[in-house]
């Protein structure tokens, strides 16, 4: 009896790591390899690999929720020769997420809405999310990266650009994937 | 104590992000200074060979540019062949000439990872120091200034690219020889940079060629680009220019890192002579 009741939760959670982790190895290899060489007039540059922060599942825990933030940040890094920048930014990130979710969405609906993701969230809620999350993301990261106020209108420019591309993505990934998360 | 713990735990989200953010900041300061050698970065064991095989891949794309650019390489070093001269004189004996030694020699290398759209850019090359590259070696291509050797393992080094904030060259109008300082400009542009600080009895002339000085760690009359703009912003009593770059750092395949054999003599001296002021 025991071990039935057990068993589909931990087949659910093992698949759950296993997209996780699938996630995590596609969005840096299409951040590293394809989006690093792309940019619009030197002004919007594409981080689309912070997908994976924003479709981490509900339940995720907030100590879970850091250290996965960090190690993404910390992987991209590596790629783009600039330790700490991507990370504190994708910190940032998990920050607004956690104060997002906590003011959005109730605790008791997390059972049937498993992940953050367009399909189960509704256009709105999830452009917003999205949109949000995006914007401080790219601020922290491109102040961070040019450490000084004198050129704060061209970086701030790039900041709503960048983000205007990044979550123009975000969505099309969504759509692309929409039907389905929903079959299942 | 035990409220302090339930506090602790009811806004752990913050103090999570406090560890965090702080750590990852004290790696971003730490390291910003990109000379003291750090693991994350682009010569490390994972991510040196992902780029080398990815630019393995890459380098078919674009064979035929390459081979362009070989080719004409090749046209213009076959002209200074001795065999491509006239000899207008009759040799009558032969002149062991000792004259002529050799001070710089060249090392080509394969870009395998590069980057033109940051505000600090720099490139990985396939070379290290089992190869014979060093630190501050400077870094060309056929048609110009590519960089300088900032960073070297035993089989990869890393090249802070003239795009790059910090970047600054001793260089001069090719024509009227006088001396200024390369650097890149504010908008990010990979096909511009700033010839600035010229004397301000120069007469420089769009169109004008901006080569090395030779006060650097490159030959003289390495190419930098060509003027294209009088009026850059800034200067004040000294003139600044805008120089379109000879190189294309978004195309960038093979470089030469230049050795100059004098180098570590030349530092050498010049720090004892620091010391002595």
């Amino acid at each position: 009896m025991n071990k039935r009741d057990w068993r589909p939760y931990k087949t659910k959670m093992s698949r759950t790591i296993l997209i996780n982790l699938l996630r995590f190895i596609v969005l840096v290899f299409i951040q590293v390899f394809l989006l690093k060489n792309i940019t619009f007039y030197n002004l919007a540059t594409p981080y689309f690999y912070i997908l994976f922060i924003l479709l981490l599942p509900f339940e995720v825990p907030n100590v879970l929720l850091f250290v996965l933030s960090f190690v993404l940040g910390l992987t991209i890094d590596a790629f783009y020769d600039t330790p700490g920048l991507h990370a504190s930014a994708c910190v940032v990130l998990a920050l607004v997420r956690v104060l997002f979710i906590s003011i959005t969405v109730q605790k008791d609906g997390f059972d049937n809405e498993p992940e953050p993701t367009l399909s189960i969230m509704g256009f709105r809620w999830f452009f917003t999310y999205a949109l949000i999350l995006t914007l401080f993301h790219h601020f922290f990261l491109l102040n961070l990266e040019v450490f000084s106020f004198s050129e704060i209108q061209y970086t701030l420019s790039r900041v709503v650009l960048s983000s205007l591309f990044t979550v123009f993505l975000i969505l099309i990934s969504g759509l692309l994937f929409f039907r389905r998360k929903e079959r299942k | 104590m035990r409220n302090l713990w339930i506090f602790i735990t009811k806004y752990n989200a913050f103090f999570l992000f406090l560890i965090f953010e702080i750590s990852s900041l004290l790696i971003y300061i730490k390291y910003n200074s990109f000379q003291k050698a750090s693991f994350i970065n682009s010569t490390s064991q994972v991510t040196g060979t992902l780029y080398g095989q990815v630019d393995a891949l890459k380098g078919y794309l674009s064979l035929k540019e390459t081979n362009d650019s070989l080719a004409r390489e090749n046209a213009k070093l076959r002209g200074q062949l001795k065999a491509s001269f006239y000899v207008d004189s009759v040799d009558k004996r032969k002149v062991n000439d000792t004259v002529y030694k050799q001070q710089y020699s060249y090392i080509v290398a394969k870009v395998i990872n590069n980057s033109f759209n940051k505000r600090s850019n720099y490139i990985t090359i396939d070379r290290g120091s089992r190869d014979g590259i060093q630190k501050d070696m400077g870094v060309i291509t056929g048609a110009g200034v590519v960089g300088q050797v900032i960073q070297v393992t035993d089989h990869l080094a890393i090249i802070q690219s003239v795009l790059h904030k910090n970047t600054r060259f001793s260089a001069m109008l090719a024509g009227t020889k006088d001396i200024g300082s390369f650097v890149w400009g504010n908008d990010l542009d990979p096909h511009k940079g700033l010839l600035i600080d010229i004397q301000n009895n120069a007469q420089p002339k769009v169109g004008d060629s901006v080569v090395t000085s030779g006060y650097s760690l490159f030959p003289t009359g390495i190419p930098f680009g060509k003027i294209t703009n009088l009026h850059a912003k800034g200067g004040g009593l000294l003139i600044n220019v805008e120089v379109a770059l000879a190189v294309d750092f978004t195309k960038l395949q093979y470089v030469y890192v230049v050795n100059n054999k004098f180098a570590g003599e030349q530092t050498g001296l010049e720090a004892v002579q620091n010391k002595n002021e």
